[in-house]
């Protein structure tokens, strides 16, 4: 039924852009000069369309479910109900007349049901005459109204100004929502646990929470020495300083022969090759890790009298390199070839080869821009998840040794989340302490590299 | 003394011709200016000259260019070399993204010419006196070069150029994008520079050939139409499309 109204509604609007555009077309037919092409005035009667209707929608969804209970739960008032009981009271009605309720059905509430039944659909049609009627109201009044001095242009886009304000305001605010929703979480986290045992403590075992009973009374002591995130961390920063080990030197230099030394065929074939592998899911270079970097590493290790992990920071760390290769080489050889040819052409003009022409001008002016690219690398490699999951185990061991397994934030938080959990609970609790950790350190890197980038711009431009 | 020869100069941009049997001599320590409507081909001639038409993939240049007697575009030539002799300066300011210091120096470095500090020093604030800016800037050596004024940019690129005492300096157009004033500077500049290099300008401007240069060589469709003194060129000039071109009748 809403959707049969949506479309009714959009037709409306095409509609009232015709006849905008149409009175408009009679008014300059008349030798009057007018104050805005003829499609303003389509798309002023548009928005008069689209306007009503939206108002009368919202003010529906907000205020239709809050009248109907009322009404409702008009009928047990004065019996001396508590407010519990009338949800619940209002919940089975709502479930019956969905015909989804399976208890035992009283008298009192079959007759809500059919009430509840009949207001929703008084509801529904009186939304279907109210919003057409308004619709036609103010379409009728904008088109009556429009002539050759009016002016449409204007409200239009003051009009596409609001729409688009409104779409980045939904994206602010979904983020802000976010964070709040991690926030919370976190502070009744450490009601429980305290700070400094999760910034300093060296043990991450929140295996031992698991085991607990939820029945049982929640005894803070049970926990110490189970949520001291130094390990993870510790694993995390490891893990994605071996990824950058393999991906900025191949990445960079892949980069700079792409933008400098590759001919426009090799070029042309060579820098979408590069990017397939910015396509693979991460799961497949989880399960290239886990079955073939890991047990080859481990084979390597051991013919040299090594003691190898078959899941190893190493192998975990490497194919994140090779995941994050595409980003950078990618990026970094749009920013190369974005540095003007004039600054090349001089260099060239003073007898500088092309590798000092690289290494003296183009490196220095492209700077901020592969800094841009080597953090949004370094960003990836800490967010990433289904890699070490898969490869680098899930023991949060305390090493800086890359031969063996370690763990990362990400891969706790999916340790933790797996499977039936139990909200307001210190182990669930922990995955949100964890991601607000994350997200802080990714927004203090973000900071530093719009920083450093500002800086080089600075001095650059 | 005749400071280039230019024999036969054919140049391609894939199979499009762009000059067709250019041969031209130039003077040393005079003002060559090389003028023509848009498109003729004479910052392609120029582009020859040091050979900066290598840098372009399709472009492909037959003939002899012989500088002191030596033939630039034979397989021996040494490009590096042979641009740390002739400097050149654009049509647009282009320097480097580095400290005004930086951009003089770039050239004495890559072709170590300083073996100290203070040398490089001597080097760089001569360079910008030569090029009539060092008042202007002796206060912010190390800021960056890109800070500077339109005209100051182009002096700075003019000493970037002549600090590593090329014995030719290429112009392509170095006014264009000037106002009169910073143009009125660096023509001054030219009369000056002259005295120890060989200048070729190429220029939009016939007031301006006729103002700072000795020789005019007018190009049109890809050929040398004619060439002579300055003087002969603009008061009396052989062939009718020069005539017709310097009274702005075409072009």
């Amino acid at each position: 039924m809403n959707l049969i109204l949506f479309t009714f509604i959009v037709l409306l609007g095409f509609t009232s852009y015709y006849f905008g555009r149409k009175k408009a077309y009679t008014i300059q037919s008349t030798k009057k000069r007018l104050t805005a092409l003829p499609q303003f005035y389509g798309y002023y009667l548009s928005i008069w369309c689209a306007i009503p209707a939206f108002i009368i929608f919202s003010l529906w969804a907000i205020f239709e479910p809050t009248i109907v209970k009322l009404l409702i739960l008009s009928d047990y008032s004065n019996q001396g109900y508590l407010d519990d009981e009338l949800n619940l009271i209002y919940e089975k009605t709502k479930a019956l007349s969905r015909g989804q309720f399976t208890g035992e059905i009283t008298p009192f509430i079959e007759a809500s049901a059919e009430k509840y039944l009949s207001l929703r659909s008084i509801a529904q049609s009186s939304k279907v005459v109210i919003v057409l009627s308004a619709i036609i109201a103010s379409v009728a009044y904008a088109y009556k109204r429009i002539s050759s001095n009016s002016r449409t242009r204007e409200p239009v886009e003051k009009f596409l100004n609001a729409v688009l304000f409104t779409a980045s305001l939904a994206a602010i605010l979904t983020t802000v929502g976010i964070v709040f929703s991690l926030i919370f979480q976190t502070i009744d986290f450490f009601k429980v646990i305290p700070l400094f045992d999760f910034v300093f403590g060296t043990h991450w075992y929140p295996a031992k929470a698991f085991v607990r009973d939820s029945s049982e009374a929640l005894d803070p002591t049970m926990y110490s020495d189970t949520f001291g995130a130094v390990p993870i961390f510790a694993g995390t920063f490891f893990i994605a300083f071996i990824a950058m080990c393999v991906a900025i030197p191949i990445g960079l230099m892949s980069g700079i022969y792409l933008a400098e030394y590759a001919s426009y065929k090799v070029r042309q074939y060579a820098k979408p090759l590069i990017e397939i592998l910015a396509g693979i899911p991460t799961v497949v270079y989880g399960f290239f890790a886990a079955l073939t970097v890991g047990p080859f590493l481990k084979e390597l290790g051991t013919s040299m009298g090594l003691e190898v992990s078959a899941e190893s920071a190493l192998a975990a760390g490497g194919v994140m390199g090779i995941m994050i290769i595409p980003f950078i080489s990618s990026l970094s050889d749009d920013v190369i070839t974005s540095v003007p040819q004039s600054l090349r052409d001089g260099s060239y003009a003073m007898g500088a080869t092309k590798s000092e022409t690289i290494k003296r001008v183009i490196f220095p002016a492209a700077l901020p821009g592969i800094v841009g690219s080597i953090l949004l690398g370094v960003s990836r490699a800490i967010g990433e998840t289904m890699i070490v999951v898969m490869a680098s185990g899930l023991a949060a061991n305390l090493t800086l040794n890359p031969l063996e397994s370690t763990s990362t934030i990400t891969a706790q938080i999916v340790v933790i989340l797996i499977g039936d959990q139990a909200f307001g609970d210190p182990k669930t609790q922990a995955a949100f302490a964890l991601g607000m950790s994350l997200f802080l350190v990714t927004l203090c890197l973000n900071i530093v590299a719009l920083r450093v980038v500002k800086k080089y711009r600075e001095k650059y431009e | 003394m005749i400071k280039i020869k230019a024999k036969d100069v054919d140049v391609f941009y894939g199979k499009k011709q762009a000059l067709f049997n250019i041969s031209l001599d130039i003077e040393e320590n005079q003002v060559t200016a090389l003028i023509g409507p848009s498109g003729c081909g004479k910052s392609t001639f120029l582009r020859c000259l040091n050979r900066m038409n290598d840098v372009i993939d399709i472009c492909s240049v037959k003939g002899e260019i012989l500088i002191n007697d030596f033939n630039i575009n034979d397989k021996s030539c040494d490009v590096v070399r042979l641009r740390e002799k002739i400097g050149m300066v654009f049509q647009k300011p282009n320097p480097f993204p580095k400290t005004l210091y930086e951009n003089v120096s770039y050239g004495p470095t890559i072709h170590g010419m300083a073996q100290s500090k203070q040398e490089m020093d001597e080097i760089v604030e001569t360079s910008l006196k030569k090029a009539a800016l060092w008042e202007e800037v002796k206060d912010r050596l190390h800021e960056p070069g890109t800070g500077l004024s339109g005209g100051q940019q182009q002096r700075l690129c003019i000493a970037r150029a002549i600090s590593v005492r090329p014995e030719v300096i290429l112009m392509d157009e170095p006014c264009s994008a000037l106002d009169p004033i910073a143009t009125a500077q660096i023509e001054e500049l030219i009369d000056e520079l002259k005295k120890e290099h060989t200048i070729i300008i190429v220029t939009h401007s016939m007031a301006q050939a006729a103002r700072v240069s000795q020789n005019t060589g007018f190009f049109h469709l890809g050929q040398l139409i004619e060439h002579g003194s300055t003087d002969k060129i603009f008061k009396n000039p052989d062939n009718t499309k020069t005539q017709d071109y310097i009274t702005g009748r075409f072009g």
